[in-house]
């Protein structure tokens, strides 16, 4: 086994024991990493950082002093603002954007000794469920079905991060989850992906999408990876006035493998209509994992479920036309050529035409609509009024004593990179169907990778916790991770 | 709810977001297919309900009014495609 294969947790321990030092682990991912260039997940490598961070690090193991993510090599999604350092989010309109600050992750990252291999893939805006929205071109997926050599996409929008933890580029990766872009890309490549309760982590130099539905979170090759990463990362930011001001508990002492007499809740309405037998049959098996490590399965009601779809994008493009209205040409990024006689307006229809993608160009239209004169009321309040409807469906289980909801965690495994090409842009949407309603109940969320289907494509479950309750539902995570014991891996083609 | 070219012409202006007009009929189609699909929200009945304004029932914190960073001109300006004499420099805006 190579280094760049390691769990954090084993690495942490081979560090502390002096058995592997830092700079010999950034090495072997750096090495990696090269060697990965057809997954086109790292867009920007940062080989001179990670071997100064490294040496960092091995110096503190050295003294003593040496927090659970010292020497960790890590990828970073291009959403993160890092210092010096492109940070893109996957757009155009960014290009050459060297931030003059660090992000609040970064930071605290940075802080507890971790190490920064390279920024990486994502869907521009992180609006796509594919990474082909990508101004870096399309992240591609470890993972094929069988001997076919199809690309596969690797999810998105955090496409790169999945890609990269997956193909053992890196030992983890930061992602950002506003729909689904941090849970949906880990079931597609047989990862763990959290997306934390809103507020637990610092918005604070990511670059924002919707802003009311974003949180960054951890992707990693195990749930304690998960729990020891997420550690690193959450806690209060007084320049993030959503940041909430909560003791951050150990993550990783909650996961105690104990789940007996904990309540499962079965949402019946995610049993949609055209799902797939093997989702349904991998959703049966890991519910009997539950059971039989002592959990109670209750059948529950999510009534609004169907609704969570079309109130994101109603929510969400609304935002984010507020968000990227600052992309004009005069601070940072991209300017437009102008013709003679151009005034400022024709600085920022132009600049803004070629910085944009289509797809965001559409979320930033469609979010200007609603929001629009005449349209406000009937969509944008109507949908924040369907989404408070959303939190209350959750609101009522959890007072009624469930401790964690299991759900499937995409409607498909990963599809083809270009398959959806000619679908209109609501059958892309679709993808967020099981995670949507997460984001916007502020809710904490979990894929874990539970099995594979027939083509032998990573599938994986969901589990949503109650608000702040990460501990808890990382140790049901947990459970469900020790009881499918998945230990596939893709063979190595790139 | 259906858009018409004139509406998508509208929406990109508002935006500032520059569409060839060959462009404003697929545009249409796209914009009013996503609307389409969000007309699902009549369906719900919302009587009574707030629209949410904050996920997390939280007050926002306040903080002392005072300066708390700054003084680096020039790294603000490190990042603008065109910055000149200590200020982001853009076409003519008043004439």
């Amino acid at each position: 086994m190579n280094a760049n294969q390691l769990t954090i947790a084993a690495a942490r321990h081979a560090l502390r024991k002096g058995e592997l030092s830092a700079v010999d682990l950034a090495m072997a991912c750096m090495t990696a990493m090269d060697a990965g260039d057809g997954l086109n997940a790292f867009v920007h490598k940062t080989p001179e950082i990670a071997l100064e961070q490294a040496r960092a690090a091995d110096a503190r193991l050295a003294s003593g002093d040496a927090p659970a993510m010292c020497g960790i090599p890590l990828g970073i999604k291009d959403l993160f603002c890092t210092k010096g350092v492109p940070s893109q989010a996957g757009s155009n309109i960014l290009r050459g954007f060297k931030p003059e600050y660090e992000s609040t992750v970064t930071t605290k990252l940075f802080d507890a000794g971790a190490v920064m291999l390279g920024k990486l893939n994502m869907d521009e805006f992180a609006m796509g469920s594919s990474n082909e929205t990508s101004c870096y071109g399309n992240a591609v997926n470890p993972w094929r079905r069988g001997n076919d050599d199809t690309a596969l996409t690797p999810g998105g929008s955090s496409g790169g991060s999945a890609a990269a933890v997956a193909a053992d580029l890196c030992l983890a990766a930061t992602g950002t989850d506003t729909g689904g872009s941090i849970r949906q890309p880990a079931a597609f490549t047989g990862i763990v992906g959290i997306k934390p309760t809103y507020g637990r982590v610092s918005r604070w130099g990511i670059v924002a999408f919707a802003s009311s539905l974003d949180q960054a979170g951890p992707m990693t090759k195990s749930v304690r990876d998960g729990a020891i990463f997420l550690g690193a990362m959450a806690g209060h930011d007084p320049k993030d006035s959503t940041s909430a001001n909560l003791a951050v508990p150990d993550f990783e002492a909650a996961l105690t493998g104990d789940i007996r007499g904990k309540r499962i809740g079965i949402p019946k309405e995610y049993r949609m209509d055209g799902m797939p037998d093997e989702i349904e049959a991998l959703w049966a098996t890991g519910t009997r994992m539950m059971k039989d490590a002592g959990a109670e399965i209750v059948d529950i009601s999510l009534p609004h479920t169907k609704y969570a779809l079309p109130a994101y994008y109603v929510i969400a493009p609304a935002e984010a036309s507020s968000n990227l209205a600052r992309y004009d040409g005069v601070r940072y990024g991209h300017r437009a050529r102008l013709a003679q006689g151009d005034g400022i307006t024709e600085m920022y229809e132009k600049t803004r035409a070629e910085g944009f993608g289509p797809e965001v160009q559409r979320r930033v239209m469609i979010g200007t609509y609603v929001l629009s004169a005449g349209f406000y009321d009937a969509y944008y309040n109507r949908a924040r009024r369907v989404r408070a409807l959303i939190k209350r469906d959750f609101e009522t289980v959890f007072a009624d004593g469930i401790d964690a909801v299991l759900t499937p965690a995409t409607p498909s495994s990963a599809f083809g990179l270009g398959e959806m090409a000619s679908a209109d842009p609501v059958q892309m949407y679709l993808n967020d169907v099981f995670t949507v309603t997460v984001n916007l109940a502020g809710l904490p969320g979990i894929a874990v990778p539970v099995g594979l289907d027939r083509q032998g494509l990573p599938l994986g479950l969901q589990l949503i916790g109650r608000p702040w309750g990460e501990a808890d539902l990382l140790n049901h995570a947990y459970v469900l991770e020790s009881a499918a014991g998945f230990v596939a891996k893709a063979d190595k083609w790139w | 709810m259906s858009i018409d070219t004139d509406t998508a012409r509208k929406v990109a202006k508002l935006a500032r977001i520059r569409v060839q007009e060959a462009d404003l009929p697929a545009l249409a189609a796209d914009l009013s297919g996503i609307l389409g699909f969000m007309d699902q929200l009549n369906e719900v009945d919302v009587t009574g309900v707030e629209p949410m304004t904050s996920v997390t029932p939280m007050r926002l914190a306040r903080r002392a009014d005072v300066v708390t960073d700054g003084g680096y001109p020039e790294r603000v300006l490190a990042n603008a495609p065109d910055a000149r004499e200590g200020f982001f420099a853009v076409p003519k805006v008043v004439e």
